[in-house]
């Protein structure tokens, strides 16, 4: 993989020529990850630490009938075993998920599905606690699998939830958005109707680090301390709070270096609550990390949404309406992490980039025998479902009506002059300029040229396929007075501080697992108060140092928490002028601010600089009423309204005919994220979304056999991509400001997942069309493309 | 981190020694080459061996000979080793080919050739590789040094006639004049194990037709060479509608099963695709091979 460079890069040079603020500077943090330095859960080593082993189920479906832990707690250094009759002791055995339903910690009825948690060892090491799993009998009653989700709400299906008291069936919600009658109106005038069923399905993020904790219970001060893989600190410390009695002033979560979370790590797990079961069981602190099967079979899970989806249009190519019903798929317990009002996330915006007149959207959430989850993978909350079902059906319109898939969207994105844009379905899109972008994209791509050539392949029986997708985000979770999980506002927090010698800290409530924080945060401050970034300290991940906030996920951190960051440092710029009018003897009207300094208006020369300020309000100036000696300040940010970044990406692939293997050969990222803070780390974030993006639409699934089984439980079966199966990428952008985000930055850390899966498989669908092929679903394995070659083409589950 | 079942472990420092150490530590005991295969099975307790002998310290294992009649490659000698080697890239093609798309850089670094046909599995590469070049396998046991044919050597998934308390010590490739070979697989990702694979060794006669020809297929349950497709070819001159012919036949012989990397009817397409574009590619390397002999010579 190479990378080109749409812009030129910022001299690596002297600091002379560093920027104070926005611009391309190398990330803080990678120092300490290059020299491999950097400190992530498993390196915790605290004395007297225990090992604990999670026993998972081999099968699905069962009734327990029998645990027996004799042969293991006789097994050397095994201190103590705990099964889910213990925890229903402690009334700890179910769990409260994030979608309003419940979770068992440990089995005490009945296994829901393969590789759920049966019980726990804690041993003096890892390989004792791993051994004693051996030695645990347990006695399934075997039953039959709901593993079809479109079976689900068969009137015979086995009920899965039924320690619930009257279930009587596997339905776990409805849920609408938009207007249903308006948009069958729309429908039965139109010329042009198609209809397809677009199936996303199931995939997994596969962080590099696995999950894991470390509890330390200290019982004379009934003090927790939990080290553990959370993209959310403070909300999981409020709800180990709320489940576990111990009060919250005395728990503190800290999450170190966290090696990718893409919502992997924003639910609470039944390893981490067994960990601090575990600890004060045994008086002891106990780690437990789960290895990579254990990872990719019973953590969350992304995607499994079978649409049904149908768009209308005039025959002159004017898109009028879409519709959709969805089957979604949740597992055995509806754990999916996202604002507690909307069951099926943010996907009401599969309304797209379009100007539409009607929308409608309909969403049956079911339980199956598999694991839970739903809402991971960088999906923005069920954007990227929305935009897969929006740019497919886009495409198979202009397939219908012969008309190029740029010119159809371009006929149809929301103009600029429409912005703020008020959708079908609720949504106020804050703005864009989707042409520019579409027109960017197209010439970087040569858009024309690679038409021209794959015309001349196809007249050689070559397949080119040439792939669009417009996208359109709503990240930033949200404005309090629409959203909140389980109860609480999704604001954030930051503190300030500036140290009598000018150098500063910054506390935030969001957690990098990859991202850049400590980086594009400090530049965030350098550049409204111009103090160097490398002066600048970035503090995150420990509830005991940072306020309080909802934590890193749906592309949120900028968004809220980089509004906090430049608010506060605002807040702090305005109590310097005050400082520095006391120490210039003037008055704060009289004071003009240039980046890092206020300056008497007319004498440039007459100023003090943030660091002189810094001393002077730590030392013995006078100061005016009402300012108290520090540099500091804090803010809680709600914002108004979500952003909505977005993007135009172009791909072209080749398939070998022979054998439906597909190379990925360009790709082409025009996104629009608002104000760039920080390019480099933005490119970053978008060369690994699209790297996503390959692995889903070419080979990421996550399947099950008839009885359950897990069939991508190892990376030999669940395939990630590597530099060789990804091109180039060629990226380019524009810049449409937030109008209401203080710095105006949208969200760009999930772009490119959600957008680039629908262009690639775009471009599948396109290099296969001359063989009469109209749609296939993703995975695009080579065993699918050649049924799709067929005329056989079959959704993946 | 994947934790394996308790194991002993000891190094052996000569072809002796590890026989020895063997036979010492008795039937649980287990040679550990690049472990690339062994380790990954041992993590997921599908394999438990009581005691593991290192043979990484066997030098007298890792070369590539090339003699008159023949090329000798040590049974510890590395995939990456292999894949950089000009003898055999210049002699065999079939195996740098297959050696592109085994694994991917760090488990070549460590794997070996010995314990790739040791491991015996069905969709391993290198199996199909010495079918076709109808190699030897040298296999060294406390009664002394066997030779064994392919066939002789391969006993079905999982199984070898190499014994717990013997070594495979070598490996060899006949060489034969105006020949070329090829390999070509389709995977789902680089790295990944063969949906399908094919590879063919033709030679030729002076006057141009098909001497002798190998056609095997990897990863579609068959052991051994594809007489039936072979026959088509031997004796006549290669062409369009002979390879298709062959590709036919392969596909007809091979009994692949339904599974994760693909449906039946697909493996089988692929049975006839691959051993098509092999024979095209092993018949033009064998013929610019004759040429540049000629124009040497
Ligand atoms: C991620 C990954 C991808 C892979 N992809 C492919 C692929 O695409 N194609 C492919 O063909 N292979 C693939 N492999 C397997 C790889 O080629 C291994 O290196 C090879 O299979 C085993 O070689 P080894 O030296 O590591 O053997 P080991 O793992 O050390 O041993 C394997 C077996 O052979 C025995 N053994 C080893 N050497 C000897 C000897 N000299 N005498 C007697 N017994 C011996 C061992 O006891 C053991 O039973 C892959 C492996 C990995 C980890």
């Amino acid at each position: 993989m190479t990378i080109t460079e749409t812009h030129a890069p910022n001299p690596a040079a002297g600091d002379a020529d560093r920027p104070i603020g926005y611009g391309r500077i190398q990330r803080k943090e990678d120092p300490r990850f290059v020299r491999g330095k950097g400190h992530y859960v498993d390196d915790i080593v605290l004395p007297g630490m225990l090992h604990g082993a999670i026993l998972r189920s081999p099968v699905a479906h069962a009734r327990l009938v029998s645990i027996d832990t004799t042969r293991a707690l006789a097994h050397p250094g095994v201190v103590a075993v705990i099964t889910g009759k213990d925890l229903l002791g402690l009334k700890l055995a179910w769990a409260p998920t994030l979608s309003a339903d419940v979770q068992a910690v440990l089995v005490t009825d009945k296994v829901r599905f393969q590789g759920q948690e049966v019980a726990f060892v804690i041993a003096e090491d890892r390989y004792a606690a791993r051994d004693a799993l051996e030695l645990i009998d347990v006695d399934y009653d075997v039953l039959t699998p709901v593993v079809d989700a479109r079976h689900a709400l068969d009137p015979g299906a086995p009920v899965i939830r039924d320690e619930i008291e009257g279930r009587t069936d596997n339905h776990i919600f409805d849920w609408e958005a938009g207007n249903a009658a308006e948009t069958d109106a729309v429908f039965a005038s139109a010329d042009v109707i198609v209809k397809q069923e677009i199936v996303y399905p199931r995939s997994h993020p596969a962080p590099m680090e696995t999950c894991g904790a470390v509890a330390d219970f200290e019982p004379i001060e009934g003090a927790l301390t939990l080290y553990e893989t959370s993209q959310a600190p403070h909300a999981h410390r409020t709800l180990f709070a709320i489940v576990s009695g111990i009060p919250e002033h005395k728990i503190r979560i800290v999450s170190p270096d966290i090696g990718g979370g893409f919502g992997n790590k924003v639910g609470i797990y039944p390893g981490y609550i067994l960990a601090v079961v575990g600890s004060i069981v045994t008086g002891r602190p106990v780690k437990w990390v789960e290895d990579r099967s254990e990872n990719l079979m019973s953590t969350s899970f992304a995607r499994d949404y079978i649409m049904q989806g149908e768009i209308a249009a005039t025959k002159d190519g004017k898109i009028l309406a879409v519709r959709t019903n969805v089957l979604a798929d949740h597992g055995a317990f509806n754990a999916t992490a996202q604002p507690t009002k909307y069951p099926a996330g943010f996907f009401h915006i599969f309304t797209g980039s379009y100007d539409l007149q009607a929308a409608h959207c309909k969403v049956t959430g079911v339980y199956t025998n598999k694991a839970p989850g739903g809402v991971a993978y960088a999906c923005s909350f069920r954007v990227t479902e929305a935009v897969l079902l929006v740019e497919r059906m886009v495409d198979m319109l202009a397939q219908k009506l012969e008309m190029d898939p740029a010119e159809l969207r371009l006929k149809n994105l929301i103009k600029p002059e429409q912005f703020p844009y008020k959708n079908k379905t609720g949504w106020e899109y804050d703005s864009g300029n989707y042409e520019r972008a579409m027109r960017l994209s197209m010439e970087i791509a040569g858009y024309d040229d690679l038409r021209r050539e794959q015309k001349e392949k196809r007249a050689r029986g070559e397949l080119m396929g040439i792939g669009i997708s417009f996208f359109t985000e709503t990240v930033g979770a949200g404005p309090r007075k629409h959203m909140d999980i389980v109860g609480l506002g999704m604001a954030d927090g930051a503190e300030l501080r500036i140290h009598p010698t000018g150098k500063a800290v910054v506390r935030i409530s969001v957690q990098s697992q990859g991202q850049g924080h400590e980086t594009t945060f400090a530049q965030i401050v350098a550049e409204e108060i111009g103090i160097p970034p490398e002066d600048i300290d970035v503090v995150h991940g420990d509830t005991d140092q940072t306020p309080f906030g909802l934590g890193t996920y749906g592309s949120r951190s900028t968004p809220v928490s980089g509004a906090a960051v430049a608010l506060v440092a605002r807040k702090v710029r305005e109590k310097a002028k005050f400082i520095a009018a006391a120490m210039l003897e003037t008055r704060p009207e009289d004071l003009e601010w240039e980046k890092g300094r206020w300056f008497v208006k007319g004498d440039p020369s007459v100023g003090k600089t943030m660091a002189e300020i810094a001393m002077g309000a730590h030392g013995t100036v006078a100061l005016p009423e009402g300012i108290d000696g520090n540099l500091d300040a804090e803010v809680t940010y709600d914002p108004p309204n979500l952003t909505f970044p977005f993007g135009a990406y172009i791909c072209v692939v080749d398939v070998d005919p022979g054998t439906g293997h597909v190379k990925v050969r360009r790709f082409i990222a025009v996104d629009d994220c608002g104000t760039r803070i920080n390019p480099m780390i933005i490119e970053g974030q978008v060369h690994g979304g699209l790297t996503d993006g390959v692995g889903m639409a070419l080979m990421q699934f996550i399947g099950f056999d008839e009885a359950g089984n897990n069939l991508g439980g190892s990376f030999m079966d669940y395939l990630i991509p590597t530099s060789m199966e990804v091109p180039n990428w060629e990226t380019g952008f524009t810049v449409t400001p937030s109008p209401h985000h203080p710095i105006g930055a949208k969200g760009v850390g999930e772009s490119a997942t959600v957008g680039s899966p629908p262009a690639i498989l775009n471009a599948v669908v396109d290099a296969l069309s001359p063989l009469g092929v109209t749609h296939m679903d993703i995975p695009c394995t080579p065993a699918r493309v050649w049924a799709a070659m067929q005329g056989r083409a079959t959704p993946p589950i | 981190m994947q934790i394996p079942a308790q194991f002993d472990y000891v190094r052996a420092s000569t072809i002796e020694d590890a026989l020895a150490l063997l036979d010492r530590h008795g039937a649980e005991s287990r040679v550990v080459a690049g472990g690339h295969s062994l380790l990954p099975m041992m993590k997921l307790r599908l394999a438990r061996p009581e005691c593991l002998v290192d043979i990484n310290d066997l030098y007298e294992l890792d070369f590539i000979l090339p003699e008159a009649t023949q090329l000798r490659i040590g049974a510890l000698t590395r995939h990456s080793a292999l894949l950089e080697s000009t003898d055999v890239a210049r002699l065999f093609p079939i195996v740098i080919d297959a050696e592109r798309v085994i694994a991917d850089p760090i488990v070549r670094n460590r794997g070996t050739i010995g314990g790739s046909l040791c491991q015996a599995d069905p969709a391993e590469d290198l199996a199909t590789v010495c079918d076709v070049l109808h190699a030897q396998a040298v296999v060294r046991g406390p009664g002394g040094e066997r030779i064994l044919t392919m066939d002789e050597f391969h006993k079905g998934p999982y199984e070898t006639a190499v014994a717990q308390n013997e070594l495979l010590v070598e490996i060899r490739f006949p060489i034969r004049p105006r020949s070329g070979s090829a390999y070509e697989k389709v995977e789902r990702r680089v790295g990944d194990w063969a949906v399908v694979a094919a590879g063919a060794a033709v030679s030729f006669t002076v006057d141009g037709s098909v001497d002798d020809v190998a056609i095997g297929l990897t990863a579609v349950g068959l052991d051994g060479t594809i007489s039936e497709a072979e026959a088509v070819l031997r004796g006549r001159r290669p062409s369009e509608v002979l390879f298709a012919e062959a590709g036919r036949l392969a596909a007809e012989a091979s009994l692949p099963v339904d599974d994760q990397r693909g449906p039946v009817d697909y493996k089988r397409h692929l049975a006839d695709e691959l051993t098509r574009r092999v024979l095209r590619r092993a018949c033009a390397r064998a013929l610019e091979t004759q040429t540049t002999t000629m124009q040497e010579g």
